[in-house]
């Protein structure tokens, strides 16, 4: 075998469909385990300080390396399967509820040239696989065989499953305003700086942007509440309720598996503000116009916009009490559909006169 | 099978109360299952290690009952076998190690009361202001932990930075933090350091505006108040019954306190009012929140006595003359009660003429309103649950003794 053959073959082993797709997907993997160990240091460290305390101090300069440690140490632990569990359930459901959320990243516009799949259905397809993290979820509250994690995971799907519906409408708002479900199109539609993003009315013609701009504004507000129930955070935190509830779904899981849900649940808490930020706040496109724009900036505009939102949430989050049952079903079913579905109303009139 | 052999019952306790079926709307029944879930004794939000045997449909309590015992210390039993009546002041220390300066102080004046010990006026001064300081560190750990029965875990941590101010003040006075043994018969173990004076005025001054701080964060928090607001409600009739006390009392519309109603000590000289909940802001008398707020006004109450106890303090000696050896009246016997945080606080003594008691009764305020928990969670969330069990404030140390 000589060189040349050997470099042939390298070419059309990485030419190969199929190790194509494995390498693309594994970018947004190395995106997200990054991303969270970020998240969750920046995390502590604000809760820390909205508590007036300094969070990790001793592992590396202020306490870096301290999630990396704490990775470490989840995945040396022994791995509990209790002895009374369904055994297959539990083993598969972390893995099933990741892979609902890594779905997600596949239709995700991180930049004007990186999209996992441009396919049309992008939207429907992030609501599809959101769906699927509850399969996920209330597999690990029943196979756990413990009442707690029961009842966790039916709060959760009982919680999820009421807040698709806002999600669903907001989604439906924006699909009739760009008339498109693709979110690359969705943010194209939004491109040319911040008074085209369509939490402003999007690039609309003036006056139908005028009109539009309460309606859209409201649905904005509306989807981030609504998203912010949909991964079980302070305020909605019930599935996992720890005064209440132990730790709800996952009481019982250590390890490995335990790390798998707590990827998840960051991991999520990034997919649905990326969404809400591409929906909204035109994803990777500059809010300055042609100023920082272009394709290595829009990955910056993306993580910087989603990570503002996700530092918002982690400030509710240590804020404010959590809600009962009853009044998270009543939020959504008597508060956030009916205004949403009046916006529904409000959009289509005003985009067909 | 031989019918005569009595079957034994599976459950410790026997569920009474059957809730109907559930019915469709044709009229059919629906099978629904009771789950009998035990929250407990390893629970985060039971404070500890009470048990609470529930019934639940789903998420609503059908049945709760608690089972208790799990922290006996066998407090009462240790107190005969002391050697004197000095030493049983540490026991009444870890009964209630939330608040043991009062635990202390009911003790101390129900064995003085029986000895017919006049203590110094400065005594009494200090014991005031040691009371209110313990019943502000008493209430900040049930607003704490309030805080986080509901979710909210921010006010926790910064009701125990006060906390920490108010443990300080202890420190310096007697050097614990936690069980004191400060307050003694016929006196005090020792005098006021020389800077405490000043540093609890600080305090005072720093606290104010804390409770204002904590009412816009927590208790007037939308969220909150629509969790805590006609949740457990506790009629008047059922309190009285059930013999709740403290704020849990007054929450219910009660004026009663006894360091009014029963005075001891100096309180009548200073000007302070007792803190009723008034059942506004869509809340009703009874339910959590007004437990709560009761508890939020009272520290500001208090801060008012120590601020008034600080400015007034006599000099003089902090040990009355007393004998060596504590010898009551054979088959003397008294009950004093004053008011804890939690509530009336009443030791009931027993002399037989010996140099230790020949019996301490302790009548627990977290005990006594703790048995009022199965009559109000019965038909509500388990979250709710949370809340009730929370609003309550019991300390296991002292239900169990």
């Amino acid at each position: 075998m000589n060189i040349h053959s050997l470099i042939q073959t390298v070419q059309s082993f990485v030419s190969n469909e199929i190790v194509l797709a494995i390498a693309l997907s594994i970018l947004p993997l190395i995106f997200v385990l990054t991303y969270v160990l970020f998240v969750l240091y920046t995390e502590m460290k604000i809760a820390a300080h909205i508590q007036d305390r300094v969070a990790y101090m001793r592992v590396g300069w202020h306490g870096v390396l301290q999630n990396i440690a704490d990775m470490i140490k989840l995945l040396l632990k022994e791995d509990i399967v209790p002895a009374s569990a369904d055994k297959l359930f539990f083993r598969l459901a972390p893995y099933i509820a990741f892979a609902g959320t890594y779905a997600a990243y596949a239709v995700l516009p991180f930049t004007s040239i990186f999209i996992g799949a441009n396919i049309n259905l992008g939207l429907f397809f992030l609501v599809a696989s959101g769906s699927f993290v509850v399969v996920g979820i209330l597999m690990a509250g029943w196979s756990s065989n413990n009442k707690w994690s029961l009842l966790g995971g039916i709060r959760s799907a009982a919680q999820m499953v009421s807040y698709e519906l806002p999600t669903s409408l907001a989604i439906v708002i924006i699909a009739m305003i760009t008339g498109s479900l693709n979110l690359q199109d969705i943010v194209r539609f939004q491109d040319g700086g911040m008074q085209n993003w369509l939490v402003f009315g999007g690039s609309l013609p003036l006056q139908q942007k005028l009109l539009l701009l309460p309606f859209t504004v409201i649905t904005f507000i509306i989807f981030l509440i609504s998203s912010n129930a949909e991964i079980n955070r302070t305020p909605f935190d019930l599935p996992e309720a720890e005064s209440e509830l132990v730790q709800g779904f996952f009481t019982e899981y250590s390890g490995l598996r335990f790390a798998m849900f707590y990827l998840t649940e960051y991991a999520n808490l990034f997919t649905v503000f990326a969404v809400a930020v591409s929906m909204f706040l035109g994803g990777w496109s500059s809010p300055f116009g042609s100023f920082m724009s272009g394709p290595v900036w829009g990955v910056f505009w993306f993580a910087a916009k989603s990570y503002f939102f996700v530092m918002v949430q982690i400030w509710v989050r240590w804020t404010l009490p959590r809600i009962r049952v009853d009044q998270l079903m009543y939020v959504s079913w008597k508060v956030l559909t009916p205004w949403l579905l009046f916006c529904l109303f409000a959009v289509g009139i005003i985009l067909v006169v | 099978m031989n019918s005569s052999i009595p079957q034994t019952p599976i459950l410790p306790t026997d569920y009474t109360v059957k809730p109907d079926d559930a019915k469709t709307s044709t009229g059919r029944s629906l099978r629904t299952e009771e789950m009998i879930v035990n929250m407990g004794p390893q629970h985060p939000s039971t404070h500890g290690v009470l048990r609470l045997e529930i019934v639940v449909d789903g998420e609503i309590v059908r049945e709760c009952i608690p089972h208790i015992g799990y922290l006996h210390r066998c407090f009462e039993k240790h107190c005969e076998q002391m050697t004197s009546y000095q030493q049983v002041i540490p026991y009444t220390d870890r009964m209630d190690y939330c608040s043991a300066m009062t635990n202390e102080w009911g003790y101390v004046l129900a064995a003085e009361r029986m000895l017919k010990i006049e203590v110094p006026e400065r005594v009494e001064y200090i014991r005031v202001i040691m009371a209110e300081l313990q019943r502000i560190a008493s209430h900040i750990i049930a607003i704490g932990t309030y805080g986080i029965d509901s979710g909210a875990f921010t006010p926790f941590l910064y009701t125990f930075i006060d906390r920490e101010k108010i443990l300080d003040l202890f420190e310096m006075t007697c050097g614990a933090r936690l069980l004191y043994n400060y307050i003694w018969i016929g006196g005090l173990s020792h005098d006021l350091p020389p800077k405490f004076i000043e540093q609890a005025k600080e305090f005072c001054a720093y606290y104010r505006p804390r409770i204002k701080m904590l009412n816009d964060l927590l208790s007037y928090n939308e969220i909150f108040m629509k969790r805590t607001a006609n949740v457990g409600v506790i009629p008047n009739d059922v309190a009285i019954n059930y013999a709740i006390s403290g704020p849990q009392l007054r929450g219910c519309g009660i004026d009663w306190d006894l360091r009014r109603d029963d005075p001891y000590s100096v309180y009548h000289k200073f000007d302070w009012q007792v803190q009723v909940g008034k059942g506004e802001l869509g809340t009703s008398l009874g339910d959590c929140w007004n437990r709560h707020i009761v508890r939020m006004r009272e520290m500001e109450q208090s801060i008012n006595i120590i601020e008034q106890a600080l400015a007034g303090l006599p000099e003089g000696n902090v040990h009355a003359a007393i004998p060596k050896r504590i010898r009551p009246d054979k088959d003397a016997e008294i009950y004093v009660r004053t008011e804890s945080p939690r509530g009336e606080i009443g030791f009931y003594l027993v002399s037989d003429g010996t140099a230790s008691p020949f019996r301490v009764k302790a009548r627990g305020p977290a005990f006594v309103n703790l048995s009022v928990l199965p009559e109000i969670a019965r038909g509500c969330m388990i979250a709710d649950l949370v809340l009730i069990a929370g609003s309550i404030d019991i300390v296991l140390g002292e239900v169990d003794r």
